[in-house]
């Protein structure tokens, strides 16, 4: 099995332009004494960005993308959301969301 | 240097080392359930694209990010150039600077060698389970790495098996492919730890949705948790 050089170059760009953004600000930021608005404003950051994550996954479908409702994604959140609400189990609610999707869709 | 060889040999040190490692594998085989399905899927959909199991896995290697690696198998199918491709996998993969941002809080103490090797493995899933320990207080950078790097082996052991043979796992089988939805339905309730972050994730998950109905690509995530995040910061200072 050989390995195109293009392919190789390809590759390694992205490799690269993943690797800096992940890399520069903990090589900068982390030894470093940040201002108290940057600290409060960098804390809501985890929220934001699992919701912005989430909630398009659970409401629209296709590229375009399009909004959609009424779709399996969105019933099974409802009930695995309740569940890692109760529990705050990251294993259980995984396990729990995926039997309920299973159910769902073997149902419907 | 000898300094540093007899203090990580002594018991003690052995002990943390072996500590972290559980630690870092308790909190990881949530997000491993969750890349399997995913890598599977990369592997076969990257298999015919013409990418043998060596390419495959070295791209899961190099870059180890699940959407950019799709989008460019299908930029790469579709004849598209080295620049477009790599130009795309930047602004797809962009979201990790905040990510890092975010997490750099809790690493002041680490080394920057240590840094440059967790920054690798940062991505949504080990950056929202990190983050979440971090914030109780009951993590430290040793465990972090492990979680990344365990998630990372999962990911390019899971992509290369879809490229050897993609009818490996029955398609949709036990409902896997929920899997990373309802881990991040969970890891969003780690965040939600008072007023103004039910807010922000109100706002961020609202925007994020009809900025995606209205854009094309992923950046919608970026712009979403920034205006969301800088939205209900100053709503917090207009109420204050």
């Amino acid at each position: 099995m050989t390995i195109h050089t293009g392919y190789l170059w390809i590759v390694l760009g992205m490799g690269l332009v993943t690797y800096l953004p992940r890399w520069f600000p903990l090589f900068f930021l982390a030894r470093r004494n940040l201002p108290q608005w940057l600290i409060d404003w960098l804390d809501l950051i985890p929220a934001a960005i699992l919701s912005a994550l989430l909630v398009p996954e659970l409401v629209t479908v296709g590229t375009p993308r399009h909004l959609v409702l009424w779709r399996p994604e969105l019933w099974v959140a409802l009930p695995t959301f309740i569940f890692a609400l109760k529990t705050k189990s990251l294993g259980g609610t995984v396990v729990v969301g995926m039997v309920l999707f299973w159910a769902v869709q073997r149902v419907v | 240097m000898k300094c540093n060889k007899m203090v990580s040999d002594s018991p003690k040190n052995r002990q943390n080392v072996k500590a972290s490692i559980l630690q870092g594998l308790a909190a990881a085989w949530p997000i491993c359930l969750g890349y399997i399905p995913i890598g599977l899927a990369f592997g076969v959909l990257a298999q015919k694209a013409g990418l043998n199991p060596v390419e495959i896995m070295l791209m899961s290697i190099l870059v180890f990010a699940g959407s950019a690696q799709f989008i460019a198998v299908s930029m790469l199918s579709a004849g598209a150039g080295a620049a477009a491709i790599i130009v795309t996998t930047f602004a797809v993969n962009l979201r990790h600077f905040l990510m890092s941002s975010s997490l750099a809080v809790f690493l002041g103490d680490t080394t920057r060698k240590k840094l440059s090797l967790f920054a690798y493995g940062v991505t949504d899933e080990s950056f929202a389970v990190n983050h979440a320990r971090f914030s109780r207080k009951t993590w430290g950078p040793d465990p972090a790495l492990v979680v990344n790097h365990t998630a990372n082996v999962a990911w390019v052991a899971s992509t290369l098996i879809g490229g050897y043979s993609g009818k490996f796992f029955p398609e949709g089988a036990f409902g896997i492919d929920y899997a990373l939805t309802a881990m991040f339905i969970c890891l969003l309730i780690f965040q939600l730890k008072g007023r103004i972050y039910v807010i922000t994730a109100i706002i961020s998950g609202l925007a994020a949705a009809v900025l995606s109905l209205s854009i094309p690509g992923s950046s919608y995530i970026v712009l979403a948790s920034i205006f969301a995040a800088t939205t209900a910061l100053g709503i917090r200072k207009w109420i204050q």
